[in-house]
C-alpha cells in the first residue's frame, strides 16, 4: 500500500518533536518530507544562550543530526523556504522552486523577533536574537567592537546581555518598565535580580524608551532615547518580544488571529493542515516556550497517527532564567492581591535581602496559583506541580514554604541542592551516575523529561530516591525548557491511557482477561511490556475478584513462584509466623529443613520471622512440603507482616493485648494482594515498641482503645504514618483498617506505596470515606472480605499439584 | 556438525514464559539455557545469564520477542540476544525447533 504523504514546514523544535512523537507510535504511516529555512539541521534553540555564553557549542546543541533524518527515511531540505501552499493541489513550493506534495501538511513555522518600528532599526548591526545566525553574528561583533546595547530586560534580553559581557562587550540593557522581567518577577525580585546582574558588570537603564538609532557608513553608532540622553552603540540587539510567525499560512487562505487558528488536536481551518508551535493561536494564546510546544507536538502526532485520542487544553507555563549564577524561578499569576484587584488572594513571602533569597506563593481558595523564587529556586517545580493540579494546600501549609524537604533521603548524603552539588558528586546511589553525567545527557542528547533522563542515564530509575534531585538537575539545566511531568501519566510507553483510565475501563468493560484488556483498550503492543501487564493484572484482580483470571506469566517472578528471588538467582523462603510467634515446634522444623537442604543461611527478618537464604528453585517445592507452613508472602505486592510488641500479656507497661490483635488482622488479611507491599504493625502502649509510626496502617494500644495511624513508610523516605482515628474494640480496628486498605487496594494506582495514594488524594479524602461515611467503610471492609474468601496458601497448593507447576522443574540434558 | 537435542513436550513450555535447560559445554562446565515460548509460540533459546549481572533471564517477564531481566530490568532480545538501547551486551543464542510435539534445541558441537 502506498503511504501517505506528509510535509513539514519549519524544521525546528516543535515540528521535529511531533516526527519524533509519530516516529514512535506509528512509524510506517507516512512518508515524510521536512522543510527548514536555516542551514542546520534541527536544533535545541533554548540552549543558544549558553551558547553566546561560551558554555556550549553549536555541535553541542543539534538535536537530530542529518544521520538520524536518513536513518528514519526523512527527505529533509536545509536553506529551504517554502513561499507557497497551494492547497487546491495539495502541494507546497520553495523559493528555490523545489515541490513536495502532501496529504497531511504540518506548519510550525515557529516566531519571529519583533523589531521596533524606529529609524534606524535597518542599519547594520542591529540585530533579533533568534537563531544561529544571530549568535554567530554577536560572537563576531564582540571580537570587533566594544559597545553593545540590549533593548528589553526580558528573559530573552537579558541571556543575550549576559552572552555578550562574557563575550567582552560593555553591554547596556535598556527597558520600559521599573524592573526587570516584570512578566516574571515582582519590583522585590527584580531588583534583587538587576542587583546581582550589575554586579557581574551589567549597566541597565530602566524606566527608558527607545527613539531612534543613528549609524555611520550604513552601520549603527548611536541609541537616543525618549529623555534626550544618548548611547554609543556598535551591536544593538532587539529584545522585546517575539510574533507568531503566519505569513505563509495566511497567504495560503488559512484563517488566522494573530497566529494560525488551531483547534484542541492541532488541526487548522484546513482539515488536511495541522500546525503546532510558536506560529499557532490556541484558544487566543501563543506560546513562546517549549514546555507547551511537546505537549502540543505529544496531541498532534497522535492525531496524524489516526489514534484520534488526546486534546491539548492549553499549558500553564513557568521560567527559569539561564544566567549562571542567578536562579530565578516564576509560573503561574504571581500578582499580589492588591496588584490584581482581588482581595481573596493571600501571600506567603520569604525575604532575606542579605542572603539573595526571596520566595512568594500567591494563594487563592486554597491553591497555588503563582510563584516567585529568588536566589533559592530548589522547590519550584514541586510548587509548579500543585499550581498545575490544582492541588489544595491546607494540609501543609505551614511548612510549604521551607520546601518539599523530601529530598535528605537515604542513599546520597544528605545533599538536597542540585545546585550545590559538583559535577563528580554521586546522585544516583542504585546506578553509581553523578551529577557531571546527567547534565552532560542531558544537554548533548537533548532529552527534556524525567523518564528520557532515567533511560539514558539510568539515574532514579532504580529505587527512585533521587528523583526529586535528578528533577533539579534537569529544570536547572534546561531552565525555561523544563516540563514538569504531568501526575496523570501514561501507563506506560503501549498506551496512552493513565492508571485511573485504565482503571475505569476495566471496571465499566469488564474485562477480565489481560488479552481482552490489552485489545479492548486498543494497546499498541500485542501482549504489553514488563511495566503494564504486572499493574494490568492486579488492576483486573482487585476490580473483579474470584472472576478476573490471573495470568501468572504478567507476575514479577517472586509471585510467580512465591519465593524472593535473590543475586545469584537463588530464592529465599520465609514462612509466616503470624504476628512474629512462632513454638519449638515451628523452629526445629525449621532448622531439620535448612539442616536438609544444605540452607547457605539463616536470618531474622525485620518482619519478626526466619528467612531462609540461598535455596534452589528446584528444592522450592520439597522444601515447603517439608516445612508444612503457611507462606509469608514476603515476595508479595500485598500483605507482608504484622509486627507486634509483647502486649499486656507479659509487659508490664502494656495496655492492651497487641500480639493477639496482629495475629487476629494477620490472619484476616492473609494472602491479600495490594498495589504494593502493605505492613501492619500492632503496638500495646505508647511507648510503640512495634514502630507503628512506620508502618502502613499502625496501630497503637492505649488505655481507652486504639490508635489507628496510616501511610507510614521506613524505606527510601521515611515517613511517619498520619493520625487516622481512634476506635474502642478490636473488631473496629479490624473493620476501619480493613476499609482503608480495601478503597487504597482499589483506587491507587499499581506501585504506589499507601503515603504516595494519601499524599495524592489528600488525609481529608481518606478520613471522608473511612471516617464519616459509615455506610461506605463497612461496605469496603465487606468487599475485602469478599475478595479474600477461599483464598488458599500458595505453598501448599504447588505440593499439592506438582504436575501443573512444571515451573519448578530444571530439565536436564 | 549439528547437534539436536530433545528437550520438553512443547506444552511444557508456558506461552509468555520459559523453561530452564540445564546441560553440560565440552569442558565439562554447566550451561543454563532459557528456552522461551512467544504468544505467537515461536520458540527461542538464549543462554540463561543476563550481559548485565548474569541474572537468570528465563524467569523474567517476556513480552512481544523480548524479555525483561528479573534482576535490574535490562530488556533482552529473544531474536537476537543483544540488550535494548540505552544498555549495551549480548548473550548468545541456540537454535530451536518444534517436531511432533517436542521442543528441539541445537547445542555447539
Amino acid at each position: 500500500m502506498q503511504k501517505m504523504k506528509l510535509v513539514v514546514v519549519g524544521n525546528g523544535m516543535a515540528g521535529m518533536r511531533v516526527v519524533e512523537e509519530l516516529l514512535k507510535i506509528s512509524p510506517d504511516l507516512y512518508d515524510i518530507t521536512v522543510f527548514g529555512d536555516e542551514p542546520y539541521p534541527n536544533y535545541n534553540r533554548i540552549m543558544l544562550s549558553p551558547v553566546l555564553a561560551n558554555e556550549q557549542t553549536i555541535n553541542d546543541i543539534i538535536l537530530n543530526t542529518r544521520e538520524w533524518y536518513a536513518e528514519n527515511n526523512i527527505t529533509l531540505y536545509t536553506s529551504a523556504r517554502i513561499n507557497k501552499i497551494d492547497r487546491k493541489n495539495r502541494l507546497v513550493i520553495a523559493e528555490d522552486g523545489t515541490t513536495a506534495e502532501y496529504d497531511r501538511l504540518l506548519l510550525a513555522t515557529g516566531s519571529k523577533p519583533f523589531m521596533l518600528p524606529i529609524t534606524g532599526a535597518n542599519l547594520d548591526g542591529v540585530i533579533g536574537y533568534r537563531d544561529i545566525k544571530d549568535t554567530d553574528e554577536m560572537i563576531a561583533t564582540a571580537k570587533t567592537h566594544q559597545h553593545a546595547v540590549v533593548i528589553g530586560g526580558g528573559l530573552l534580553g537579558l541571556e543575550a546581555a549576559n552572552g555578550l559581557k562574557i563575550q567582552g562587550m560593555d553591554v547596556t540593557v535598556i527597558h520600559r518598565n521599573e524592573w526587570l522581567l516584570e512578566r516574571q518577577l515582582d519590583k522585590t525580585a527584580g531588583k534583587m535580580l538587576q542587583k546581582s546582574l550589575e554586579t557581574k558588570g551589567l549597566k541597565f537603564q530602566l524606566n527608558q524608551n527607545t527613539k531612534e538609532i543613528t549609524g555611520k557608513n550604513g552601520r549603527v553608532s548611536n541609541v537616543h532615547f525618549a529623555d534626550g540622553t544618548d548611547l554609543p552603540a556598535d551591536l544593538v540587539v532587539m529584545a522585546v518580544g517575539i510574533r507568531p510567525n503566519f505569513a505563509l499560512a495566511e497567504s495560503a487562505g488559512i484563517y488566522c488571529n494573530k497566529g494560525i487558528v488551531v483547534n484542541d488536536t492541532m488541526q487548522t481551518y484546513d482539515p488536511r493542515v495541522y500546525a503546532v508551535g510558536e506560529c499557532v493561536a490556541h484558544r487566543g494564546i501563543s506560546y513562546g516556550l517549549v514546555a507547551p510546544l511537546f505537549e502540543m507536538a505529544k496531541v498532534c502526532a497522535n492525531h496524524l497517527a489516526n489514534f484520534g485520542i488526546g486534546l491539548y487544553k492549553g499549558s500553564v507555563t513557568s521560567t527559569k532564567l539561564k544566567v549562571t549564577g542567578v536562579d530565578l524561578f516564576s509560573a503561574g499569576d504571581f500578582r499580589s492581591g492588591a496588584e490584581a484587584g482581588d482581595e481573596e488572594r493571600e501571600e506567603i513571602v520569604l525575604h532575606d535581602a542579605v542572603g539573595g533569597v526571596y520566595k512568594k506563593l500567591v494563594i487563592k481558595d486554597d491553591k497555588i496559583i503563582g510563584s516567585v523564587l529568588y536566589g533559592d529556586t530548589a522547590d519550584g517545580a514541586w510548587y509548579f506541580q500543585m499550581l498545575r493540579d490544582n492541588k489544595p494546600i491546607h494540609e501543609i501549609r505551614d511548612s510549604l514554604m521551607f520546601g518539599q524537604d523530601s529530598l535528605g533521603n537515604t542513599g546520597h548524603q544528605g545533599n538536597d541542592k542540585a545546585a550545590a552539588m559538583t559535577n563528580e558528586m554521586e546522585v544516583c546511589g542504585c546506578n553509581g551516575v553523578c551529577k557531571g553525567t546527567i547534565v552532560k545527557a542531558i544537554q548533548d542528547q537533548g532529552l527534556f523529561t524525567i523518564d528520557d533522563v532515567k533511560k539514558q542515564t539510568k539515574a532514579g530509575s532504580s529505587c527512585g530516591s533521587c528523583v526529586g534531585l535528578v528533577e533539579q538537575i534537569l529544570a536547572s539545566t534546561l531552565g525555561g525548557g523544563y516540563a514538569p511531568p504531568s501526575t496523570s501519566k501514561a501507563i506506560c510507553g503501549c498506551s496512552d491511557l493513565n492508571h485511573e483510565q485504565v482503571r475505569e475501563e476495566i471496571r465499566s468493560k469488564k474485562y477480565l482477561n489481560i488479552p481482552d484488556a490489552i485489545k479492548g483498550m486498543t494497546w499498541r503492543t500485542p501482549n504489553g511490556c514488563a511495566t503494564c501487564r504486572p499493574a494490568l493484572n492486579y488492576y483486573l484482580l482487585s476490580t473483579w475478584p474470584h472472576e478476573a483470571v490471573d495470568d501468572p506469566q504478567s507476575r514479577f517472578i517472586n509471585e510467580r513462584v512465591h519465593a524472593n528471588i535473590q543475586k545469584d538467582g537463588t530464592y529465599s523462603v520465609i514462612p509466616r509466623m503470624y504476628g512474629g510467634v512462632t513454638t519449638p515446634d515451628q523452629l526445629r522444623k525449621i532448622a531439620d529443613v535448612a539442616d536438609k537442604y544444605a540452607v547457605p543461611m539463616v536470618k531474622v527478618t525485620g518482619g519478626q520471622r526466619i528467612d531462609l537464604l540461598g535455596v534452589k528453585k528446584e528444592d522450592l517445592v520439597d522444601m515447603w512440603k517439608d516445612l508444612d507452613m503457611p507462606s509469608g508472602y514476603a515476595y508479595a505486592k500485598g500483605i507482608r507482616t504484622v509486627k507486634t510488641c509483647v502486649g499486656s500479656e507479659f509487659c508490664r507497661f502494656g495496655t492492651q493485648d497487641s500480639t493477639g490483635l496482629g495475629i487476629k488482622i494477620e490472619k484476616a488479611f492473609d494472602h491479600m494482594w495490594a498495589p504494593h507491599k502493605v505492613k501492619f504493625a500492632v503496638s500495646g502502649c505508647p511507648r510503640n515498641c512495634a514502630e507503628s509510626g512506620i508502618k502502613d496502617v499502625g496501630i497503637i494500644g492505649v488505655d481507652s482503645g486504639w490508635e489507628l495511624y496510616v501511610g507510614g513508610n521506613g524505606g527510601i523516605k521515611t515517613e511517619v504514618a498520619q493520625f487516622l482515628c481512634k476506635v474502642k474494640t478490636a473488631e473496629e480496628v479490624l473493620e476501619y483498617s480493613g476499609a482503608f486498605i480495601q478503597i487504597y487496594r482499589e483506587e491507587a494506582r499499581y506501585l504506589d506505596r499507601t503515603v504516595h495514594w494519601i499524599e495524592r488524594v489528600g488525609l481529608d479524602y481518606v478520613k471522608k470515606r473511612v471516617i464519616e461515611d459509615t455506610e461506605g467503610r463497612k461496605a469496603a471492609y465487606e468487599r475485602l472480605l469478599y475478595a479474600l474468601q477461599g483464598a488458599v496458601n500458595p505453598w501448599a497448593e504447588r505440593v499439592q499439584n506438582r504436575e501443573k507447576h512444571k515451573e519448578f522443574e530444571t530439565i536436564t540434558v | 556438525m549439528s547437534n539436536w537435542v530433545k528437550v520438553a513436550p512443547f506444552e511444557e513450555i508456558p506461552r509468555l514464559g520459559a523453561r530452564v535447560v540445564r546441560t553440560k559445554n565440552k569442558d565439562e562446565s554447566e550451561l543454563e539455557i532459557g528456552v522461551f515460548r512467544l504468544e505467537d509460540d515461536r520458540i527461542f533459546a538464549i543462554n540463561n545469564k543476563c550481559p548485565h549481572k548474569a541474572g537468570p533471564l528465563s524467569q523474567g517477564i517476556v513480552y512481544g520477542d523480548k524479555v525483561a531481566c528479573p534482576m535490574h530490568s535490562w530488556k533482552i532480545s529473544l531474536i537476537d540476544g543483544k540488550a535494548d538501547e540505552p544498555d549495551v551486551g549480548e548473550t548468545a543464542c541456540f537454535n530451536t525447533k518444534v517436531e511432533d510435539g517436542f521442543v528441539y534445541l541445537e547445542l555447539k558441537a
